[in-house]
């Protein structure tokens, strides 16, 4: 059998399952149910938002928006526990939004406000809240993958029962760094879970043009001794079920799992290019949108399981505008970081004055 | 006090800390079992076992992006670089991630780690194994740089950059590990950013750092001895932070300054010290500033060529007699 075939027939088996059965599934309460609508309703409004006002001119830098892939934010999120943690690339907003982080600081973050999360110093890539055990938000393609690796290591060093969750993108996986964390994980047998979000392209590059081994990019931990499966990110009862049994693997073994989650982003790979029509067809992105659409999907799914009416739906979504809305006036009318800002929050010792911070130059002003 | 190598106090600032606090951890290519690769770490696995020294794959932005995310866990991993020279091919992890997380998060995230390692030319490796990167590392805000001349401020730096809530990065010289120091058996730091005053003088500034404060010295003697030129040499210890008040200070005394570095001429440490200088206290200034760096090339193998592609007294006396 190649290696074409081993991962298409993978996938079918995947597919052909009923995922709302598995116990960490049909334990949810209808509340959590809805709760799980309301939190992609509230991450696609907000990035809605975000490209409205992007274009509006509001906002610098880059946006990579996270619209289309809001059931994995979700679904991986909904199953932290105490001692878990998360780490992600830089399209960020979704992971931020699914752990917690209010609305308010996220945009005020986008306006590069000093109200925003990183006080408007790290912007659209680099949201971080380690309240919430959210370690970024990072810019580099890859960059993240070590780092989650070292929270992992961290939990076991310190013998806390945790589990990192890394999320990077299709195109990371051919980064040197992931392979090096992948067989580091593997090795020192840490418990990390990297999430793959295939959305299938790299910025403008198809997974077909990127990846040699394209069919299935978590079978590659394979090669480093991990576990590994797959989940089709249009279903949040497939990726809660598949995350849960990595979590699993986390707490219990104290094991890594590489987990690619299918998923497509109806928008380009940041604001730069738009649409993305240059590298993929309308009518890919419009068969994306009317029947795999997560949040669609779930909606139904709750309607068919009679938990929510129509006028609940509509009414989560209205409230998601509105809390949207609040957060752009908040952010459009927070100031900005005050000048001597520049200066802070570079070095420890001198933003707390201890001792050390007393000698010598840090900056050249 | 005894007599002690470089090495040998490096080795007991790692020690002293280990036993200290449970968070410092010692990771690295060949660090535990082969007793470290220029035997820093010596003996140190055998004393604290494979959790706090850890042996590595090679694997530069693995184990360094690893130790970034468990200082920010809060462990304070001490990162062995087998040769600073190897560093670039991490250099994501060591700029962007240690160098700007602590900014971009808002103040949010601490990233208490050490980075260490051997750097600088001289042992006729070639240009891939020679490189001086402080002058690259300390243009990051956000990290710091410590280069040590002497085993007594060998450990001193190292015991204050394990302490150090901010990524340090160590640049040790390979030249230097195996020559002897006094160095007290009693605990003591050396706070990052104060400079050190190697020996007093009246006639010129001798401002350097790293290996090239001992050729500094070898000129400050030679210039005494054959032709009554009282040099002042200024170690600086930290490139990052900077005691810029110490150089101003030994320009104010001497008026006159020969800067001395393993850098190669080129946005060096030194072109950092002489805009200083220019832009502080110019009315000082007797003479031009000049320098003496590591000749513009990359290192050439060549024993004889190499010693002196690197700064030599010979060529501080030069200079310093072409400004007195």
């Amino acid at each position: 059998m190649n290696k074409t075939s081993v991962a298409s027939k993978i996938q079918a088996e995947v597919d052909l399952q009923d995922f709302s059965k598995v116990s960490t599934n049909a334990a949810l309460t209808s509340d959590q149910k809805v709760e799980f609508l309301r939190g992609m309703v509230r991450i696609r409004r907000f990035e809605q938002a975000a490209l409205k006002y992007y274009n509006q001119g509001c906002m610098g830098g880059f946006l990579h928006l996270y619209i289309g892939q809001e059931a994995v934010a979700v679904g991986t999120s909904s199953l932290l526990h105490a001692d878990d943690h998360i780490i992600t690339a830089y399209r960020d907003h979704g992971h931020a939004i699914a752990v917690g982080m209010d609305m308010k600081e996220c945009m005020a973050e986008l306006f590069g406000k000093a109200t925003g999360c990183s006080k408007g110093k790290g912007g659209s890539m680099h949201f971080f809240s380690p309240e919430r055990h959210y370690w970024g938000g990072h810019g580099v393609v890859g960059g993240q993958t070590p780092l989650g690796l070292g929270i992992a290591y961290a939990l076991k060093y310190k013998k806390v029962r945790g589990a990192t969750l890394c999320f990077l993108g299709d195109g990371a996986v051919n980064q040197g760094t992931y392979h090096e964390s992948l067989n580091l994980a593997g090795l020192w047998s840490l418990p990390v879970v990297y999430i793959i979000e295939n959305n299938q392209y790299s910025m403008g590059t198809s997974v077909e043009r990127s990846s040699t081994f394209r069919n299935c990019l978590a079978q590659r931990a394979e090669g480093y001794g991990i576990a590994w499966d797959t989940a089709n990110g249009e279903d949040l009862y497939e990726v809660r079920a598949k995350t849960q049994g990595a979590i699993q693997r986390a707490h219990k073994d104290c094991r890594p799992t590489v987990l690619e989650v299918r998923t497509y982003r109806y928008y380009g790979h940041s604001v730069a290019d738009a649409n993305a029509k240059k590298y993929r067809s309308t009518e890919e992105i419009e068969r994306h949108k009317n029947f795999h659409d997560p949040i669609r999907l779930w909606s139904k799914r709750l309607l068919d399981e009679a938990i929510v009416t129509g006028k609940l739906i509509d009414q989560i979504d209205e409230e998601a505008v509105r809390e949207v809305e609040s957060a752009v006036q908040f952010a459009s009318g927070s100031p900005p970081p005050r000048e001597t800002a520049i200066f802070e929050d570079i070095y420890y010792e001198v933003d707390h004055a201890t001792q050390a911070g007393c000698s010598g130059t840090h900056f050249f002003r | 006090m005894p007599l002690i190598t470089y090495r040998k106090a490096l080795n007991n600032a790692l020690a002293e800390e280990l036993l200290r606090d449970e968070n410092v951890v010692i990771i690295g290519e060949e660090v535990a079992e082969y007793n470290g690769a220029y035997k820093v770490t010596e003996g140190l696995w055998r004393r604290f076992g494979s959790r706090r020294v850890v042996d590595t794959p090679i694997s530069e932005a693995g184990f360094i992006g690893l130790g970034i995310g468990a200082s920010m866990l809060g462990m304070r991993p001490v990162i062995e670089l087998m040769f600073w020279s190897f560093a670039y091919v991490a250099f994501d992890q060591i700029i962007n991630n240690a160098g700007c997380i602590r900014y971009m998060s808002g103040g949010l995230i601490h990233l208490p780690l050490v980075i260490r390692g051997p750097a600088n030319g001289g042992t006729n490796v070639g240009a891939t194994h020679s490189h001086t990167p402080e002058n690259f590392i300390a243009n990051t805000p956000g990290l710091k740089v410590v280069c040590p001349a002497t085993a007594y401020d060998a450990k001193g730096l190292m015991k204050a950059a394990i302490r150090d809530n901010d990524p340090v990065c160590v640049m040790e010289n390979t030249l230097l590990y195996g020559e002897r120091w006094d160095v007290p058996e009693e605990e003591y730091l050396i706070p990052l950013g104060v400079a050190d005053v190697k020996r007093s003088g009246t006639d010129v500034a001798l401002i350097a750092h790293g290996r090239a404060v001992l050729t500094a010295l070898k000129a400050a003697d030679i210039l005494a001895r054959q032709h009554h030129i009282y040099a002042e040499v200024i170690d600086l210890r930290s490139i990052r932070p900077l005691d810029e008040e110490a150089v101003l200070n030994a320009i104010r005394k001497t008026h006159r300054a020969v800067l001395v570095d393993e850098n190669r001429p080129f946005c060096a440490v030194s072109s950092q010290i002489a805009a200083l200088i220019q832009e502080r206290v110019f009315d000082e200034l007797d003479a031009p500033v000049v320098r003496v760096c590591t000749l513009d090339a990359p290192a050439i193998y060549s024993p004889e060529l190499e010693k002196r592609q690197l700064p030599t007294a010979e060529r501080v006396v030069s200079k310093a007699l072409s400004i007195c």
